[in-house]
Parts: structure tokens; sequence; C-alpha cells
């Protein structure tokens, strides 16, 4: 394993500003202060974090309407992603976007999605520009559990395959599709099996499992960009919040919820760093206190923002207008 | 410039061809637009194979490679939205969605990725993709292979929409398509594949948004578009013989669509007839006419006439289909009871 004690710190800080991000949105949009609706991916840091350490700024990702985690691991300024959380003009879409759509091309970020499934067919076509044009980019595409059940994805997989792209599937598995769970939504055992279908290798990892997560990425991404074509990875987790908020999780029981708990992936991550010394307690708090500060700071920039102007929206539309 | 007489699917295929060669980032899948050509055993004069269903890419596979002309699975909502993804990283695709019919299989990758990602982002992407896509009853194709559909896509913001008539505007209206930094729709009516006219060899652009007029007249404006145009030139000259000076308007483009060429036509013979072959509700014909009612009222001296297809969908036999498509008859007597 890559990991370096610079690295390893860097990652921890990521995962954690995921965790307080998605904390104070949760807390934001209790308030009333955020418009519309915010999925949340606080539990389900590991799988972004250990699937993004091993990206550049020019590789890419599609994401899902739970794309918070992904932008952060993606690096897009979290400044802007509060502002665009907030319809701000400061927002990494000038708050067009919102939630569902924060996006950073020059980042590597090719959007939270609002539709489910969709990022599959936008992977294969980042992933036919790295091999049409010679490079070692490579693309993840995320999607959850449910959107493994949408066509596209496995229309995305077969053509991936077929034309032996650069890209990397990851399915992330927190258990429910909406509040269906993934036991009832999916006819196989096991969503990584899929892969055989489409002759490609697949893993089912513990998404709740920062190391695991980050060792299998390194083999699939570096397959990916070794021209050994596609993979599809499971990661098995959770999310402590509802599928968007004001979901009251009634589905999951109060057991599940407490083992969730048990197993959080920070906390797992945070603890066997310090057992194999690759960071200490006092480093890794030091990085706790500069996530908060650097959320705080996010929600003082996005309040203070200004509101787009009204004739910011008829454009944007096209590049070129008659 | 040298010109000579080609059918509209060598300039369509010629467009492709230019711009290939000027951008290696144009690149061209979709189902069979190889379709075999290259592969060792394809020898002698079926060496290009298919090259599309109905040959319109044939012989762009050998000479550019399998690598930018790439055959798809039978998997729409993948490649279609592959070359979203392509577009919005660097490439230039053309995408073929064979018929326009098959829309159903992969719609939500153009109207909601392709058209909206650069607004949802804030005006940092773009998506420059074509997708081509064949239109059009006739060819007794039925209900699931006949469509026009573009009115759709009009409705839609962020994608631009292109029906060329002519083979001269083809070729210019999709060299201007792939250079278009915004996803365009190109419609290619099936019935004028065979269509000859004179066409420039070398490269040329059209600029999308701006209408054409394709014969001057006084009396009467019929506004239409693709293989419509034919049947409402034919009409015309019928028209003539009988005393009647119609003006005929290609848009060419239906989104942007050239207003001001609709209404200073409307505003000199102070009458209009839209000739439409896509069905007539919520249509490029309603919105004409809409534009028409909206802004030139004041000039009009008759009704405006809209001539359609019914709204139902394509029959199969040929004594039904016939009927379904719009004909030069109709359209003079249509424009002959607005002028008595």
């Amino acid at each position: 394993m890559s990991l370096t004690k610079e690295k390893m710190i860097d990652l921890y800080a990521t995962m954690k500003k995921i965790r307080l991000f998605e904390e104070k949105v949760s807390e934001l949009f209790a308030e009333g202060k955020l418009p519309g609706f915010v999925h949340l991916y606080a539990g389900e840091e590991a799988i972004g974090v250990g699937v993004c350490a091993h990206l550049t700024d020019r590789d890419y990702i599609t994401s899902t309407h739970r794309g918070h985690g992904h932008c952060i691991a993606k690096g897009v300024e979290i400044n802007s992603m509060m502002a665009e959380v907030y319809g701000k003009a400061t927002g990494a879409c000038k708050g067009k976007g919102g939630s569902m759509h924060i996006a950073d091309v020059d980042k590597g970020m090719l959007g939270a999605n609002g539709i489910v499934g969709a990022g599959g067919p936008l992977a294969c076509g980042s992933g036919l520009m790295a091999k049409t044009l010679g490079t070692d980019q490579v693309t993840v595409c995320f999607f959850g559990d449910g959107a493994a059940e949408q066509g596209t994805m496995h229309e995305a997989m077969n053509l991936a395959c077929c034309w032996n792209l650069p890209v990397v599937f990851v399915c992330e598995n927190n258990g429910y599709a909406e509040s269906t769970p993934w036991g009832y939504h999916c006819a196989a055992k096991s969503i990584a099996d899929r892969a055989a279908a489409y002759d490609m290798p697949g893993i089912t990892v513990d998404g709740t499992d920062f190391f695991a997560v980050y060792e299998a990425a390194e083999e699939a991404i570096g397959r990916a960009r070794r021209g050994d074509g596609p993979s599809l990875m499971e990661c098995r987790g959770f999310r402590y919040y509802g599928h968007f908020e004001g979901d009251a999780m009634l589905y999951v029981t109060e057991e599940e919820k407490k083992r969730n708990r048990a197993r959080d992936p920070i906390e797992n991550a945070k603890k066997r760093a310090i057992e194999r010394g690759l960071v200490s307690a006092a480093q890794l708090a030091e990085v706790d206190a500069q996530a908060a500060a650097i959320i705080e700071e996010a929600v003082k920039f996005a309040e203070e923002s200004s509101w787009p102007k009204p004739e910011e929206l008829l454009t944007d539309v096209y590049v070129s207008y008659p | 410039m040298a010109t000579r007489t080609i059918t509209f699917r060598d300039a369509v295929n010629e467009a492709m061809r230019l711009e290939m060669r000027r951008d290696p980032t144009v690149i061209l899948f979709g189902e069979d637009v190889a379709g075999g050509a290259t592969l060792p055993h394809m020898e002698g004069e079926n060496k290009e194979a298919w090259g599309g269903v109905l040959g319109v890419t044939k012989g762009l596979a050998s000479e550019f490679g399998r690598n930018r002309v790439l055959d798809t699975p039978i998997s729409e909502s993948a490649f279609i939205g592959a070359a979203v993804g392509a577009a919005s990283t660097g490439l230039r695709p053309v995408a073929e969605l064979m018929f326009v019919d098959f829309m159903g299989v992969c719609f939500d990758q153009i109207f909601n990725q392709g058209a909206k990602l650069r607004y949802m982002f804030g005006g940092k992407a773009q998506v420059p993709m074509v997708v081509r896509t064949m239109i059009g009853a006739g060819f007794r194709a039925a209900a699931q292979h006949s469509e026009c559909l573009y009115s759709i896509f009009a409705h839609i913001p962020g994608i631009k929409s292109v029906v060329p008539s002519t083979p001269y505007d083809a070729k210019g209206l999709l060299s201007s398509a792939i250079r278009d930094n915004d996803p365009v729709m190109f419609f290619e009516h099936k019935l004028l594949y065979d269509v000859e006219g004179e066409v420039p060899e070398d490269n040329y652009t059209i600029p999308l948004g701006v209408a054409d007029v394709k014969r001057e007249g006084k009396d009467a404006t019929i506004v239409t578009l693709g293989r419509m145009v034919h049947l409402a030139l034919e009409a015309a000259d019928t028209l003539a013989n009988d005393g009647v000076d119609v003006e005929v308007i290609d848009l060419r483009s239906i989104s942007p669509m050239d207003g001001d060429a609709i209404l200073a036509s409307v505003k000199k013979t102070h009458r209009l007839v839209v000739v439409d072959e896509d069905y007539p509700r919520c249509s490029v014909a309603t919105d004409v006419i809409a534009l028409v009612a909206d802004q030139a009222f004041d000039y009009l001296d008759a009704p405006c006439k809209m001539i359609t297809a019914p709204h139902t969908p394509v029959p199969f036999s040929p004594a039904l289909e016939d009927v379904y498509i719009p004909s030069a008859d109709t359209i003079v007597s249509t424009v002959k009871s607005q002028v008595e």
C-alpha cells in the first residue's frame, strides 16, 4: 500500500471535512436556511475518499444525487460548495445547480446528478475521450445500489468493457434505494457478481473500512490506467441520514442504526491509522479542529455571499446564441 | 469553389469526412456506422460494408480507422450518454441515433444531461456534440421508424435542432453543427438521401438559426422545413401557373428559429401557411403560428393555416401512409383558399 503519513493525514482530513460538511448542512437545513432538498453522504466517507485518493485533477468522476462527499474527495472548493447549496452567486455553479448538481469540470468532477443511473454513460464518454486521445486519465463512476438496477448502468458497464475503456464502476451499496432495502430491489446476492456478466473483475469491499476501499481502488484504478479495462467495486456500507433530509428513516431499525454507529468509517480509520503508527492521536485532533474551522468559514462565506442577479436566469443555456 | 451534383446522403458523409480531417477530436459512433467495414474478410466492393444502416457513413471507417469510427452495442442510453461525457471532456463526438423514434430509450441522456449540463454547472461546461438521426414517413416503416419528433427537441432549452432540406444545406449545416460548442440534434429525412443537388467540394458552413428563402413571392408565405420544402416548392410552381406568387421559407434550424425571417415575410405577403410533417400538437407549426399571432397579427389578411401530419401514429399500409403525409395538392388548395 502506498500510504505515507502525509497522505494519511490528508485523506483523514478529507473524510472529516465531508462528515462535518454534512452535519452542518443537516443542521442548516433543519433551521430552514437552505432551499430545496439535500441528500447527505455521512457514513460513506471511506468510499469516496478511499477511491479518489488514487485520482488526480486530470482524472474524472461521475457522481450521484448524494454527491457532496464525492465533490470534497475530488477537491472541489468547499466554500463554493456551501455557497452552491445556499443558492448563492459565488457557488460552484453560480447557484444554478444546487446540491444535486454541484460540479467542477476543471477538478474532474462531472457533476452530482439528479437522475439515478445517469453517470454510467457519462463515465463511458470521458473514458472514451482518454482512450481516443491516448492519455492515461481514468474515470470513476460512483453509483448507488438503487442505480445498480437501472438499465443505463448495465448498458454502460457493457459498453465500457466492449470498448475497453479506463473506467472504474464503484457501487456504493448503502443498503437502501430511497427506503427500499437492497435485498428486495436486487435479484442478485451481490452487485459485484454482475461484473462477470461483462467479463471484468468484480469485488465486494467493506465500504466502512477505509483501508480496504483504498487498496481495492488502487488495484482497480491502476488496472484502468494501464489500459487493462474496467472493474466493478461494490462497497457495502450505510448512510447515517435519510434518503433526503426530512426522511425519518422508519425503514431502518434502531438496532441497525446502533450497529452502524459502532462501525463508523472515520473512527475506524483513525483507530487503525494510529495503531499502524501512521499518525498520532494528537495530529488527528489538530486535523479535526482545522476541518471544523473550514466548515465554519464555508458557512460564513455562503451566508455573506450575494444572491445571483435576475439577469443570470437567462445566461449559460447555450455557449453561442443566435 | 468548384461544385458538382451529389446526393443528400453524400453531402452528409462529406461534411463528416471533412470535419474529421480538419479536427482530430471529431469522432463518430453509433449502431453499424462502420457495420463490418475494415474487417479482414471484407474485400473488394464489399470492403466498406454497411457504413450505417442506409450507407450514410460509408468509407469513413476505412479512412479514419475504427478508433474514430466506432460501432456500438444496441445501447442508445450508453452511447448517447457517452457522447455527452466525451463532449464535456474534450472530444467533438458525432453520435448516430439510427431512427429518431429510438429517442424513447435514451432521452434522459439528451434532455437531462446533454442539454442541461452547461446551465446546471453555471456555464462552466460545454457539450459540443452532434446527434444525427433519421426522421420521416414514406418508407413504409410504420409507427416506430417513421416519425419526425423534432418539435420535442425544440421544446428543450440547451439543445439546438437542425432540419436540412437540400444536399447543399445538409453539408454546410452539419459542418456548423460539428463545430458548434452546444449540443445539436441533426435530423435527416430518409426520403431525402437520394435527392441530388449542387454542392461545393470544399468545406463550408451555414450558420445555425438562419432560415433560407427558397423561393421569393408576394401573395402568401409558406414556412416549412425538411422534406416538406420540396413539396412546398412543387406546390408553388403549380400556384404560379394559376397566378399566385408564393414565398417559401425553409427554416433549416428550429432551435434557434429565425423568427425575423418569418415575420419579415408575413409582413410582406400578409398570409401564412405552415407545412410540417411532424405531429400537429405543440409543434414547430403551432410555434410559428403563435409567433406570427403574437407579433404580426395586424399584418394578416387571412387566418394562418397549418398543414401537418394528423394526430395519429404513422400507419404502415401504403394506402394509409400516403394519406398521412401532407401533399402538394393540399398545400395548393390551402393557399388558394387564403388568397381567394
